[in-house]
């Protein structure tokens, strides 16, 4: 913490930009109907949750901080990409979703107000923390967390599917850099190697639906509804 | 060196199958590496009952009576299910050439159910309660049938979902530690911190716990994907994902409970009445449910849901009661999946309706179906009935009324709810009297016989050891 006070309050309004970019991504996420472009908003979110890790390192000097960015860097925005072309057939990116289950502004609408009680839910939690551990972390976190979740009820292909699942796991950790700061590098590691194995076998999976089902609309699937069907 | 050994001897029987993808090799190995496992494991029991804890790695990896009871029950039902799965994936899969995938994921299931009560430092545990739903997803969708992987589709998508907030939910409890005043992020070290702990931070973290890891426990209004990955899966794998993954899961969330207490938090009416709901809905979901494996998978959410209730009454007595039924469900549930199994492969088809009169055309499957019928319905005398009876008493000593009054109304309806089910399958005059009579494996008849029965002797008397056990591992969440 032995660093200059302009130094810390640039490094802050920087976060807090990185903060700012990481949520509007949640909501291209939340908006975007083709899965490509999904696919690169998440991109661009850990990039930014790397940004934000690398930026509280250098304000707190913590070590674990730049770890838990460059390890984001790397697994993220270049692996997770990679494993996905190795286990999806590349025309999955193609498709658009029409028949979302809301529209988008009804959608935009619903984020908007998660995205304030996301901040209202947090409000106590920062007055019960050390003041160094306040700031835009928890609640941008929060909120990302709720739009995954969102994201995971109005879609229905495979990939944004996917990706909401993901950008759930971003919120989370956004808003862990924010407040458990000496978490344990292996568990840091162990977590990015956890999101790696959670593409792979869901990839496998999305796959083995292709190939059997004919059609990537996982969330339509509806056989096993209950029990009244047959 | 046996916690060493216990975690290890799965993985290296996952990579031995992976290895040879040699499919007559895999099923032998994998119940090679169970046996060795669940001996290791009453020894660490033992050992834990002796010594209160045993100690791998300091701050790391340790068991103590609570992580030796879950413990003993993961490597048990491990042991059933890799002895049932040998003849029964050989008759259902005769000609595949997969199977050897099946057994490594199997050991890969096993291995990061193993780990989960021998860790104790919650972030870990919580990676590794995530790899059992990755484990696992593979094993649910092993049929490759459309229904088997939309199941595993919507297993996953909600477990990881729920595991997204838990992640959060353990790192604001990290935070919660920080504040006061740091310490070791163990078990015994949150119990410590506790008393010092800004009050919001562990309410706010114990909520998104019980929220994210009761989506993988199938706790109501989260279980919606429970019934179709706990039937649509191989049976030995229904045995483990209902028998044991979801106490596993549950085994996290109650160890939190002697942290809430520390700190002089009260949850518990809440729990109790979260608990109640779950057993509540799925009473009712029993009585109209088509399929006998969704049948054992409800009653599934319903055994979570008083499990929750009676620990959320917090006594002692209520604990112990707890505990008692997580070992009697465990035992009980992974019978009745195997019993259904066997149903399965003498029948054929899932539907509750198109079977009649079992105990005729397959004698072995359907008094095993009745046996299990009866015994995680709670009838007397089985171990079901004693541990919701210890419930009962726990709570009317208790003075919760209401909570016992709504639970033995909600059993009642389910036990009627299963044995009307039941009771149509075993008698009744059979459909089709002209059909063969299928003879069941020998794998699978050894391990019908071998699970059946504890749950028959623990109906009568439960043995001292595993008493002293279950005794130490309740006083484990009164601390």
């Amino acid at each position: 913490m032995n660093i200059a006070p302009d130094t810390a309050a640039v490094l802050d309004a920087l976060n807090t930009l990185a903060g700012g970019l990481f949520l509007l991504t949640a909501y291209g996420i939340v908006a975007t109907r083709q899965a490509r472009g999904c696919l690169l908003l998440f991109i661009v979110q850990s990039v930014l949750l790397a940004a934000s890790a690398l930026l509280l390192g250098a304000r707190y000097q913590a070590g674990h901080l730049y770890a838990v960015g460059i390890i984001n860097l790397v697994a993220k925005p270049v692996v997770i990409p990679w494993i996905l072309r190795r286990t999806i057939y590349e025309e999955i990116y193609t498709r658009r979703e029409i028949d979302q289950v809301l529209n988008i502004p009804t959608s935009l609408t619903i984020a908007l107000v998660l995205v304030v009680l996301a901040y209202f839910l947090t409000l106590p939690l920062e007055r019960a923390l050390a003041p160094e551990f306040r700031g835009a972390n928890l609640p941008i976190g929060f909120a990302v967390l709720f739009l995954g979740a969102f994201t995971l009820t109005v879609r229905r292909e495979a990939v944004p599917l996917l990706i909401g699942l993901l950008a759930m796991e971003n919120g989370a950790f956004f808003a862990g850099i924010g407040v458990s700061r000496e978490l344990p590098f292996l568990v840091e590691l162990a977590i990015a190697s956890d999101g790696l194995i959670m593409v792979f076998v869901l990839g496998v999976l999305t796959r083995a639906i292709q190939q059997r089902v004919g059609s990537t609309r996982v969330g339509a699937l509806a056989t096993l509804k209950e029990e009244a069907s047959r | 060196m046996s916690l060493f050994a216990i975690v290890l001897l799965p993985l290296v029987a996952a990579g031995l199958c992976w290895l040879f993808r040699a499919n007559a090799l895999a099923p032998a190995l994998t119940f090679a590496s169970c046996l060795a496992v669940l001996a290791l494991s009453w020894h660490v029991a033992q050992q834990a009952v002796i010594l209160g804890t045993v100690v791998a790695i300091p701050h790391g990896m340790a068991a103590d009576s609570l992580s030796a009871l879950i413990l003993l029950l993961i490597a048990f039902v491990g042991t059933t299910a890799a002895l049932f799965s040998w003849g029964y994936m050989a008759r259902m899969h005769a000609h595949s050439d997969r199977l050897w995938r099946y057994y490594a994921s199997l050991n890969l299931f096993l291995f990061s159910m193993l780990v989960i009560p021998l860790v104790v430092e919650p972030t870990f545990i919580w990676i590794f309660v995530e790899l059992t739903t990755l484990a696992s997803a593979m094993l649910v969708g092993f049929e490759n049938t459309h229904a088997a992987l939309e199941a595993a589709w919507k297993y996953v998508v909600l477990s990881l979902m729920g595991a997204g907030v838990a992640l959060l939910g353990f790192l604001v409890l990290f935070a919660a530690m920080q504040a006061a005043g740091g310490g070791t992020y163990t078990w015994d070290g949150l119990v410590t911190a506790a008393p010092h702990m800004p009050p919001v931070l562990l309410q706010t973290s114990f909520v998104m716990i019980l929220v994210g890891l009761g989506t993988k426990v199938g706790l109501v209004p989260l279980h919606t994907w429970l019934p179709d990955a706990h039937s649509q899966a191989p049976s030995p794998i229904c045995a483990l994902l209902s028998g044991i993954e979801t106490t596993a899961v549950l085994y996290v969330i109650l160890r939190l409970l002697p942290v809430l207490k520390a700190a002089g938090l009260h949850l518990g009416p809440w729990l109790t009445a979260f608990g109640l709901v779950s057993v509540g809905v799925a009473a009712f979901l029993l009585l109209q449910v088509r399929d006998y494996k969704r049948l054992f998978a409800y009653s599934t959410v319903e055994h979570m849901g008083i499990i929750l209730t009676s620990a959320g009454l917090g006594t002692p007595a209520a604990h112990y009661g707890a505990l008692y039924q997580v070992l009697s469900h465990t035992l009980t549930k992974s019978f009745c999946f195997y019993a259904a199994g066997a149903t399965l492969l003498a029948v054929g088809t899932r539907e509750i309706a198109s079977v009649r009169g079992l105990i005729r055309t397959a004698p072995f499957a359907g008094v095993s179906l009745l046996f299990g019928g009866l015994a995680i319905a709670g009838a007397p005398p089985f171990a079901v009935f004693l541990s919701e009876f210890s419930i009962f008493r726990a709570g009317l000593a208790g003075g919760h009324y209401t909570a016992v009054a709504l639970l033995v109304l909600f059993i009642a309806i389910g036990f009627f709810g299963i044995l009307r089910h039941i009771n149509g399958m075993v008698f009744g005059r059979p459909m089709d009297p002209s059909r063969v009579f299928v003879r069941l494996p020998a794998s699978c008849q050894a391990t019908l016989a071998v699970a059946g029965l504890p749950v028959i002797v623990l109906g009568l008397y439960m043995p001292a050891p595993l008493h002293e056990l279950l005794r130490l591992a309740a006083a484990t969440l009164d601390r």
